[in-house]
């Protein structure tokens, strides 16, 4: 229960007046057909509307990869890329994504060979529990081509050049990566270091 | 193994370039950077689970007058409601495990009261929302600083909460120099990006009833233990399974309710459910770390020489619950005094329940105590170091034994240094551009416990090594440590070992937390290699003198035997186990370290910014420096989080915490930490452990955050004692001292 809902109850309550009863029965969910192309492999599914693409991954598709960290858009462990831009799963319907191209943490490596960001955080340890981790590559690998396209951000000081990526640039454009294991430092080292390699 | 004495040469020493140590890639990280290691809620083993959602209570104190659960009752999908009126027998609460939905009182906002089943996440969710609780709602007690009054002395923890020694009141009194001050720290989130999450699976079989959990905890025997008095079922029948863990920081330490709810439906649906806590929930369902105010008394000599200290501490947990947090305990062995009192009360708020988080003790202790420190050093124009070594006492001051090591001092110098503390310039003098520039340094000290545990290792036909224990790891690198150490041990290159943990069907194990995980596991392990080294020894008929593992091999005398070969076709199993003895009582051990911060505040709008922070610490022999570094720096930062962000706001009125999600409760984010770095001084503990090494996962937080709030007085002037530091109480600084000023003149 939300504490909107909590406190909703507790008002009614302490003016000591029953709730009007709820509607009599739910009806029966809505379902719909959606087809995904999840890293490279299409999938036709029949999904609640109200499931998440984050919970259409771990849920239905044995993808558990992405994390649920808030389910709130607050975290950022449910990264994934969707037409090659990151975004956080867990803020979008898996119905509102006919047709989009997904590629989850599973999808990077390309068969045994790691992606450069995977192999850099291995390296330079940019994790502990791992539960943000794919979440942070994830990111990463988008906020990459953010740069590449040439997108300010809060820190790009001049907004008509292509920025570099200072230390400064990567903290700031990863920011809604929550690591509570706190492997900032060594996060940033290994995006600093996979970003000549890709 | 008894630690009973110290210990003599080992297999590990003297080899520099040995394994152990080495700065190599975590085992589990190929795993993890894939999205293939399985956390709790992502197990495949257990079969078409169904789906459960917890119902929190929206009120802090009262009963629940009536509980309507019929429309989520007929809800689409929805397979069982439970709630007080029909939730099974459970029995005995166990430290802090409670049964669960038991009567219509309720104690703290959060407190479950009902537990949704359904066919889909969807489903149960919605579900849940139908839930109508009605109560006869009563006012709740729920502000620390109104019962202080009242607070009472708590039940002993693993010492007492009351110590005293000489004539504190009387030292005080005539001290040349004093201290009086108080500090507050606010209630805590733990915060561990994993929401504890479970899927049990409950089997009613002809030698009793079983239940599998897998589930994300920090301690899987003590958890198992816990569980089978709340759920009644014989402990070997509880099995906990715990691969991969999301972060603890101590609140995975013991089960949740949604471990024990899961069992119960599993029980009742005879079908696997699957829960994780909603991060809102993880506020006021599993625990925090309890607000403090803590009130520091400190009487020196004009040199600086302390003669009187006196460090007391009030804190909070739900009605009925004991834990207090131990804020002075660490005080008591910190510096030199001769008259010493420490004391902890204890109030039972309408709140949920407080429980252990990061160095709990020492994390709030240090962030009061070495700011006072760093108040009496200004106070008598004093080098905060300088004061410090003035008072580093030769042997344990409370307990009047040595100290395992302490290199307190080696490390304070080594980091001033390193960190270029002699730039530092005087109160407010510092000044780069709109920042207002500042120093501060604070020490850092922590228990360093070892726990009973055991380990299992078995030599394959193949010449492989598998390790096994009831070992969990957090994110601390036990898989790496552990293949390193047997590698080590056994002269085994690491692509042999294999590391099996998590489970209780393996060895007891110490579980990690309290900074005595690798310690305790690690020994365990090492103990029962020295015994397989000793029976692959006896049963070829070599000489155990001069022996040596290596390469795969093992050496004696012109004799030499690959380990393959030794292990036969059956293998050959060996068993270990270390228990703490007298070392614990004959020496005072900790880990100890030095923190450096260096902050700007804006002179305009008192926003306080990290610009970089140097740890120094020791903690024995450090087993892999690249996951000892990683940790250490986890640490600094929680420090930063307590130093500047994160606050819980309880609601007193209502008895919750306002800033319920991860929005609201800020933690440390990338932007937030600028360049910091983590250095160990070499050490070897031979009192602690056989590795010879001590906790490192928390000496990291204490007195991190002091450190920064001391950075912030030494750019400011400004003594900000209520945690955190955020730019209105800098503002109301300045206001105050404005006003001060006007009123002069
Ligand atoms: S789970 Fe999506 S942002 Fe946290
Ligand atoms: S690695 Fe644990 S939260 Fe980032």
């Amino acid at each position: 229960m939300g504490s909107c809902a909590a406190l909703a109850t507790l008002g009614a309550s302490l003016r000591g007046r029953a709730e009007a009863a709820p509607a009599a029965v739910d009806p029966q969910p809505q379902t719909m057909p959606v087809s995904l192309e999840i890293n490279g492999t299409r999938h036709d599914l029949t999904l609640d509307t109200r499931t998440t693409l984050l919970d259409a991954l771990r849920e239905h598709l044995d993808l558990n990869g992405s994390k649920k960290g808030c389910d709130h858009g607050q975290c950022g462990a449910c990264t994934v890329l969707v037409n090659g831009r990151r975004i956080n799963s867990c803020l979008s319907l898996a119905v509102m994504h006919e047709g989009d191209s997904v590629t989850t943490i599973e999808g990077l490596a390309d068969g045994d060979s790691l992606h450069p960001l995977q192999a850099a955080f291995l390296h330079h340890d940019g994790y502990q529990c791992g539960y943000c981790t794919p979440g942070q590559i994830c990111s990463a690998a988008g906020m990459l081509s953010e740069v590449e396209a040439g997108w300010p951000s809060h820190v790009t000081d001049d907004l008509t050049r292509k920025a570099s990526l200072t230390d400064e640039e990567i903290r700031e454009r990863m920011s809604g990566n929550i690591c509570r294991c706190s492997a900032y430092p060594n996060i940033v080292a290994a995006i600093r270091d996979a970003s000549t390699k890709i | 193994m008894d630690m009973n004495q110290p210990i003599g040469a080992t297999p590990l020493d003297g080899k520099p370039d040995g394994l152990v140590g080495r700065p190599i890639d975590r085992i589990d990280g190929r795993l993890k950077v894939t999205g293939r290691a399985p956390y709790a809620y992502e197990t495949r083993d257990l079969k078409n689970p169904a789906y459960g959602f917890l119902v929190e209570a929206g009120i802090a104190k009262g009963r629940i007058r009536s509980l309507d659960v019929s429309a989520a009752k007929r809800a689409p999908g929805v397979l069982l409601v439970m709630t007080h009126e029909n939730v099974p027998e459970q029995g005995e609460k166990k430290e802090q495990v409670y049964p669960q939905l038991q009567g219509t009182e309720i104690r703290f906002h959060g407190q479950p009261i009902a537990f949704v089943v359904a066919q889909s996440f969807e489903q149960a969710r919605a579900a849940a929302a139908l839930v109508r609780a009605e109560y006869d709602v009563q006012t709740p007690e729920a502000s620390l600083k109104a019962a202080r009054p009242n607070a009472v002395e708590p039940k002993p923890a693993q010492t007492p909460p009351d110590s005293e020694l000489g004539d504190f009141d009387g030292a005080f009194a005539s001290a040349p120099v004093t201290l009086d001050v108080e500090y507050t720290t606010p209630v805590q989130i733990h915060a561990q990006m994993e929401p504890h999450a479970t899927i049990a699976s409950w089997e009613a079989g002809p030698d009793g009833d079983r239940v599998t959990l897998f589930t994300a905890n920090q301690m899987l025997n003590r958890g198992q233990t816990s569980l089978a008095s709340v759920l009644k079922l014989k402990p070997e029948n509880v099995r906990l399974v715990s691969h991969y863990i999301g972060g603890g920081f101590g609140s995975k330490l013991q089960p949740q309710p949604e471990a024990i709810l899961s069992a119960l439906a599993s029980r009742s649906l005879k079908r696997p459910v699957k829960v994780a806590l909603t991060r809102q929930q993880e506020f006021h369902v599993a625990t925090h770390r309890t607000d403090t105010i803590q009130r520091i008394r400190l009487g020196a000599d004009e040199t600086g020489r302390l003669t009187a200290i006196a460090h007391e501490s009030w804190s909070a947990t739900a009605p009925g619950d004991v834990f207090y947090e131990t804020s002075a305990v660490v005080t008591r062995s910190l510096y030199a005094a001769q008259n010493r009192l420490t004391r902890h009360r204890l109030a039972n708020l309408n709140v949920p329940i407080a429980s252990a988080m990061r160095a709990p003790g020492e994390a709030v202790g240090q962030l009061a105590f070495e700011c006072a420190m760093d108040e009496l050093a200004e106070h008598l124009k004093i080098d905060p170091i300088e004061l410090r070594i003035r008072n580093e006492p030769e042997q344990d001051p409370e307990k009047k034994v040595p100290f395992s090591t302490r290199q307190l001092v080696a490390c304070m110098r080594e980091g001033a240094q390193r960190f270029g503390w002699d730039k530092r310039g005087a109160t407010g003098a510092t000044r780069d551009g709109q920042w207002l520039v500042g120093m501060g340094m604070a020490a850092a000290s922590r228990l360093n416990p070892l726990m009973p545990s055991q380990a299992g290792v078995r030599l394959n036909p193949d010449g492989t090594l598998t390790v096994r224990m009831a070992m969990t790891d957090i994110g601390t690198g036990t898989y790496t440590i552990l293949a390193q150490i047997a590698g080590e041990m056994m002269g085994l290159p690491i692509e042999r070992i294999h590391v099996e943990i998590g489970d209780t069907a393996y060895p007891k194990a110490a579980g990690s937390g309290g900074s005595f995980g690798a310690g305790s596991a690690g020994s365990a392990l090492y103990v029962a290699c020295d015994n397989l080294r000793q029976a692959l020894l006896q049963s070829a008929g070599m000489n155990a003198e001069g022996a040596t593992f290596s390469e795969g091999r093992v050496t004696s005398g012109n004799r030499s035997e690959a380990l393959a070969d030794l292990a036969g076709a059956q293998g050959v199993e060996a068993k270990g186990e270390i228990k703490p003895g007298a070392m614990k009582e004959k020496y005072s051990q900790h880990s100890f370290g030095a923190h450096f911060a260096e902050v700007g505040v804006d002179a305009d709008t008192g926003e306080i910014r990290l610009r970089r922070m140097l740890g120094v610490f020791t903690g024995g022999r450090i087993l892999n420096q690249k996951t000892a570094r990683s940790q250490a720096l986890g640490g600094m930062i929680f420090g930063i989080g307590a130093a500047l962000m994160e606050a819980a706001e309880t609601d007193t009125r209502y008895g919750y915490f306002v800033n319920h999600d991860l929005a609201e409760y800020h933690v440390p984010a990338h932007a937030d930490v600028p360049a910091i770095d983590a250095v160990f001084l070499p050490e070897l503990d031979d009192k602690a452990n056989p590795l010879k090494s001590k906790g490192l996962g928390e000496v990291s937080i204490c007195g991190a955050g002091a450190a920064l709030a001391n950075a912030v007085y030494n750019a400011t002037g400004l003594r900000i004692r209520d945690y955190p530091l955020t730019l209105d109480k800098v503002i109301d600084g300045w206001n105050e001292r404005e006003g001060a000023a006007q009123r002069r003149t």
